[in-house]
């Protein structure tokens, strides 16, 4: 009997200690830096390291709280950063919408293929999102280029009689996110799909409904929340995309975390950086919370 | 025949679109000529020069150790929220713990990388620590992130596992710590080795997080990688390229591969 009394003993310590560890952890790592990237934002950039002002001082017993909000006026009267905010948003929506263009027929034909082919064409999608990110960006700048392989292809048949421009514009950088995001899209999207009820599907052909019409009628409304939740797994990351249109966008190609990161590495301005990430967070804090609700829903179901 | 359907016939327009920039870069790197758009024949000379430039040597170095490090550390604190996520009753705490440990699945990486740095800043003002950032400092912000994708995996195993060999354990006598390291563990082994080796290739890969969390002591092979490839595209990237795509894709294999071992095993037990 002392033994299960300790092993119970034990247990409640393990519990806490399960639960606690990695609690610590994250609240250390990943929670208090957000506070920390909130007061920075409300503090005044100096020649100083780290540089910028302090946002609390005390001295003589007094709390001295000075809250700058000039950088997010920054961002309201500088041109600069409400066209990047806009930039973003406008190639972040094109290109999910190319990626459920694209992504939708893929992960239907999967869904339909045979049950052993499914699991092999699923491998096909997800290896290249686990190769290297960076290299398959820096691949396509080879191919885009103005002397790059797309170019010569196309003048050697005589399509062109100039090079196209391509690499450097918007242009590449649809083509860069949606060539990087596609397996987010389709891997959610198929989850969806492969599960849907077949007999719905019969019960419609049977009723004399032509495919387009149950597609658009059935199947569509049914995924609903495959769409959804692939979508936001396009949509999210690239708002704050980097290194897409660094290497493949042009000057005019502005997207808030490549200013962000300019801000912050070359203007070395702390604060407005911290301003624009907290800024950027609130623009995606609703499809944040969507991508969640429907991730939970998912879960509650399929419990 | 049965007719090509149109998602058919997308499906593979879009596995092409996914592979043929990768295979035209693999072919490229054995391109004799120094101009990367025009053939000059077959060669392996850029392959030579890459293993002769030691500040990538120096940094593929780096980019492991911090790689295995990370992937370690991450499969621990992974493996422990997973646990708290599918076992633990309601609480306040393993509600925000949920909630922190999927959140950097979602958040764009310039705004995490953004905060660590920050974080970093403030604890060496504070308390003196970290005095310089580097490799250490990447590997706290590695094992972070990677944890996210190793609770997933994990948890999603742990879901699936019959309870009632670990409670016959325990009414046996067996401590939880015991039940869990001599039962539990081998049960999920497969999904740990592949939620490693996911956070091994994620840590490989990162450039933007790495970025913000380095100093002037560190510089990892995206870093490097990325600094070169700025000023436009090169013969000897290219073999590089190559090396960490075949690199990248045994590791993503192998983890798909356990991965799937897991699934194979758990459905024959349940039969």
């Amino acid at each position: 009997m002392s033994k299960r009394k300790k092993g119970f003993r034990f247990a409640i310590r393990g519990r806490h200690f399960t639960l606690g560890f990695p609690f610590l952890w994250l609240t250390l790592f990943f929670a208090l830096p957000f506070a920390i990237v909130l007061k920075i934002s409300f503090s005044t950039a100096a020649i100083a390291i780290p540089p910028y002002e302090p946002t609390f001082t005390y001295a003589d017993q007094l709390l001295n709280v000075a809250l700058n909000l000039g950088n997010y006026l920054l961002l309201l009267d500088d041109a600069l950063y409400y066209t990047a905010y806009l930039g973003s948003l406008k190639i972040a929506v094109v290109s999910t919408l190319g990626c459920l263009l694209l992504g939708y027929p893929m992960a239907y034909a999967i869904a339909r293929a045979p049950v052993k082919m499914q699991t092999v064409l699923l491998l096909l999608i997800m290896l290249p999102s686990w190769t290297s990110f960076l290299i398959r960006v820096y691949a396509w700048m080879g191919l885009l280029a103005d002397t790059g392989l797309i170019n010569n292809v196309l003048l050697w048949l005589g399509a062109i009689d100039e090079p196209l421009k391509i690499l450097n514009t918007n242009i590449a950088v649809y083509i860069g996110i949606v060539y990087a995001y596609l397996p987010f899209m389709v891997l959610p999207l198929y989850a969806n799909l492969v599960k849907m009820d077949m007999s719905l599907l019969e019960a419609a052909a049977d009723l004399g409904s032509r495919s387009i019409n149950t597609f658009w009628n059935i199947t569509l409304p049914l995924s609903k929340g495959g769409v959804i939740a692939g979508s936001m797994l396009v949509f999210i990351p690239s708002v704050g995309e980097f290194v897409i249109p660094e290497l493949l966008g042009g000057p005019d190609s502005l997207m808030i975390g490549k200013v962000l990161w300019q801000e912050f590495f070359n203007n070395r301005d702390w604060p407005v950086a911290s301003a624009l990430a907290i800024v950027m967070l609130g623009l995606l804090i609703i499809p944040i919370t969507l991508f969640h609700h429907y991730q939970a829903r998912d879960l509650e179901k399929e419990a | 025949m049965k007719k090509l359907s149109f998602s058919t016939v997308m499906l593979w327009l879009g596995l092409i679109f996914l592979y043929a920039p990768m295979f035209i870069l693999i072919f490229y790197s054995f391109n004799a000529s120094k101009l990367v758009t025009v053939w000059g024949g077959f060669s392996a000379k850029w392959y030579v020069e890459l293993f002769k430039d030691q500040q990538i040597l120096d940094a593929v170095w780096t980019s492991l150790e911090i790689a295995f490090l990370s992937a370690s550390m991450a499969v621990v604190l992974g493996t422990m929220a997973a646990f708290v996520m599918t076992r633990f009753r309601r609480s306040w705490a393993k509600l925000s713990l949920s909630n922190m440990i999927t959140a950097p699945l979602v958040m764009p990486e310039v705004i995490t990388g953004l905060s660590l740095l920050l974080l970093f800043v403030h604890m060496a003002d504070l308390i003196g620590w970290p005095a310089e950032r580097g490799r250490l400092t990447i590997w706290l912000a590695h094992s972070t992130f990677c944890a996210a994708y190793v609770a997933v995996v994990v948890s999603s195993r742990l879901r699936e596992l019959d309870m009632s060999i670990e409670e016959a354990a325990m009414d046996l006598g067996a401590t939880p710590l015991k039940t869990f390291f001599l039962i539990t563990v081998p049960m999920i082994a497969p999904a740990l080795t592949a939620g490693w080796l996911l956070s091994f290739s994620l840590s490989l890969d990162d450039l933007v997080i790495a970025s913000f969390a380095s100093g002037p002591g560190a510089t990892t092979l995206p870093m490097v990688v990325f600094s070169s490839v700025r000023l436009g595209v090169s013969p000897k990237i290219n073999a590089l390229a190559t090396l960490i795509i075949l690199a990248v894709s045994l590791i993503a294999f192998l983890s798909w591969y356990f991965a799937r071992r897991a699934e194979k095993r758990a459905k024959a037990a349940m039969e």
